[in-house]
C-alpha cells in the first residue's frame, strides 16, 4: 500500500473530509481506543506550538501510542547544522509517523517526499495546517449539522491567515457555500482565492467592516492580526483595534450561529463574548484531539 | 526570406527571434553567450509588428535543446528559433512552456524551503501567458516578472 501523508487540504477531497468527520465523531464519543499500541510518532515541532503539539499528543497518547521528538528546533540537531532532509531520513527509520511543524514555507511537502512514514504537516510557514482546517470542518458540522449551504463571514487578517484560506478551499467542495469576508484593504483576501471562488460559480462578498449583514451567518470566523506578519509595525497599529468582535453585537445573530477562532486570540473577540453560548472557540480547540485521532487512523489504513 | 537573415547570414547555428526588447540581455545571460568563443550577433529596438520593439540574437554552431529551451521561454515566451544549416533554414521552432518546470526558476518566496535547503525547485506552470508558476513545495506563485532563472 502506498503511504498517505497530509501536507495540503487539497490532499483530501470531498470523500476523505466526510470521512474524517465520521471518525472524529466515533472518537468524540470513545476517546480511548488502542489503535496505535505498538507505534511510536514522531512529533518534530522545529518551532513552538503549544496548543498543536499538545492536541496531536493528546491524540497519540488516547490512541496508545508512544511519542519521541522536540518542541523546539534549540533542542535538536538543528542548532548543529542538520539539514531538514537528513532529520527526516534519520527519524523515518525510527517512528511510523512524523507529525512536523516547521517555519519554512513547502517543508512538509518536502518531507513527505523523503520519508519512508507517512507525514502529517502541522503547520508550514504562512502555508498550510490542514489539521486546523479538518478541526474547522467538524466544529462547523458538529453545529450547523451539515457542510452545505453553510453561510460563514471570515474576519480580520484575511491576507494572510493560512487558516481563512485552507477553510475557503474544503468548504468550497460542498453546496452552495456564502462567503462575506471582513477585513481593512490591507489584509484584504487575495485575488487567487476571489478568482477561484469565481470560477466555481461561488457567490462571496467582501466588506471593510461588521455590518448588520451578520445576521445570516452561520458561522463568524474570527481571525488574529498578527503583529509578526507585518514589516512595518505602524501598519500593524493601525488595524489591529479595528475588528474586535462584542457581544451587544451578536443580538440579531442567529439562535445557532457560532464563533470560531482557531485561537490563540488576542483582543479581537471582546472577553465579554465568551459566556455568549454562540462562542464555541473552546469547545473548536477540544475538537481538534477527535479530528487529530481520526486524520491519524485514516492515514495509517488502522480503522 | 527572413529578413532578419539578410543583415548578416550565419552558416550553421540558430538565430533567436522575436524576444522583448528589455529581456534581450537576460537571454543572453541564461544561456551563458558571454562565454562563448563562437560568433555571436544580436541587435536590439528592431521594430516589431507583435512586439513593438523586440530583440535577436544570432549564435554560430549552437543548437538548443531541452533545458535552454525552456529557459528561453520563460523569459521570451513569444521567441522563435530559427535553425540553420548551410545557411538554410532548415526548422522554425515556436518555444513552448512546459506544463512543469524542474531546478531551473528560483522560487520567489524567500521562505520556501528551495531558497533555505538544498532542494531542487518544481513548479507546476498554471498560466502560459502571462506566465504563472505555482510552486510545488511553497504552493506561492511566482509571476512572469518575477521569475529569476538559476
Amino acid at each position: 500500500m502506498q503511504k498517505r501523508d497530509l501536507i495540503s487540504i487539497t490532499d483530501f477531497d470531498k470523500e476523505e473530509y466526510l470521512r474524517i468527520m465520521e471518525l472524529a465523531k466515533g472518537f468524540e464519543e470513545k476517546p480511548n481506543q488502542d489503535l496505535l499500541k505498538g507505534k511510536v510518532v514522531a512529533t518534530l515541532f522545529y518551532e513552538p506550538s503549544t496548543r498543536t503539539r499538545l492536541s496531536f499528543e493528546t491524540a497519540i497518547n488516547r490512541l496508545g501510542g508512544k511519542i519521541i521528538g522536540f518542541s523546539d528546533s534549540s533542542s535538536s540537531s538543528v542548532t548543529k547544522g542538520e539539514t531538514l532532509h537528513d532529520t527526516i531520513r534519520m527519524v523515518s527509520n525510527y517512528a511510523d509517523l512524523i507529525v512536523m511543524r516547521h517555519p519554512l514555507e513547502g517543508s512538509a511537502r518536502y518531507a513527505s517526499e523523503v520519508s519512508k512514514v507517512p507525514v502529517i504537516n502541522a503547520g508550514d510557514g504562512a502555508n498550510q495546517h490542514p489539521t486546523q482546517t479538518l478541526l474547522d470542518m467538524y466544529s462547523i458540522i458538529k453545529t450547523q449539522g451539515r457542510l452545505d449551504d453553510i453561510n460563514i463571514f471570515m474576519v480580520g487578517d484575511l491576507k494572510y491567515g493560512r487558516t481563512v484560506h485552507s477553510l475557503l478551499m474544503a468548504l468550497s467542495e460542498f453546496d452552495n457555500p456564502i462567503f462575506n469576508f471582513v477585513a481593512p484593504p490591507e489584509l484584504a483576501m487575495p485575488d487567487e482565492y476571489k478568482r477561484f471562488l469565481t470560477s466555481k460559480g461561488i457567490r462571496f462578498f467582501e466588506h471593510r467592516e461588521f455590518t448588520s449583514i451578520i445576521s445570516e451567518a452561520d458561522i463568524i470566523y474570527m481571525t488574529r492580526v498578527q503583529k509578526e506578519r507585518f514589516n512595518d509595525p505602524i501598519e500593524y497599529e493601525k488595524v489591529k483595534n479595528v475588528y474586535i468582535l462584542r457581544n451587544k453585537m451578536l443580538n440579531n445573530t442567529k439562535p445557532t450561529m457560532k464563533i470560531l477562532h482557531p485561537l490563540p486570540r488576542v483582543n479581537e473577540i471582546n472577553a465579554d463574548v465568551d459566556e455568549n453560548p454562540k462562542a464555541y472557540y473552546f469547545t473548536q480547540a477540544e475538537n481538534g484531539v477527535y479530528t487529530r485521532q481520526a486524520i491519524i487512523s485514516h492515514l495509517m489504513g488502522l480503522i | 526570406m527572413d529578413k532578419a537573415l539578410q543583415v548578416s547570414a550565419i552558416k550553421d547555428g540558430t538565430v533567436i527571434d522575436h524576444i522583448p526588447a528589455d529581456r534581450l540581455f537576460d537571454v543572453i545571460n541564461i544561456l551563458g553567450l558571454y562565454n562563448s568563443n563562437d560568433m555571436i550577433t544580436f541587435g536590439t529596438n528592431l521594430d516589431s509588428k507583435h512586439l513593438g520593439k523586440k530583440g535577436i540574437i544570432k549564435v554560430a554552431n549552437r543548437f538548443f535543446q531541452g533545458q535552454e529551451i525552456d529557459k528561453i521561454a520563460l523569459i521570451a515566451p513569444h521567441a522563435k528559433l530559427n535553425i540553420i544549416k548551410n545557411y538554410e533554414v532548415i526548422e522554425k521552432r515556436v518555444v513552448e512552456i512546459p506544463d512543469e518546470i524542474i531546478s531551473i526558476v528560483k522560487c520567489f518566496n524567500p521562505k520556501c524551503i528551495t531558497n533555505n535547503e538544498p532542494v531542487k525547485t518544481r513548479f507546476l506552470v498554471v498560466n502560459q501567458d502571462p506566465i504563472e508558476l505555482k510552486c510545488h513545495f511553497c504552493e506561492k506563485i511566482t509571476h512572469e516578472k518575477e521569475v529569476v532563472i538559476t
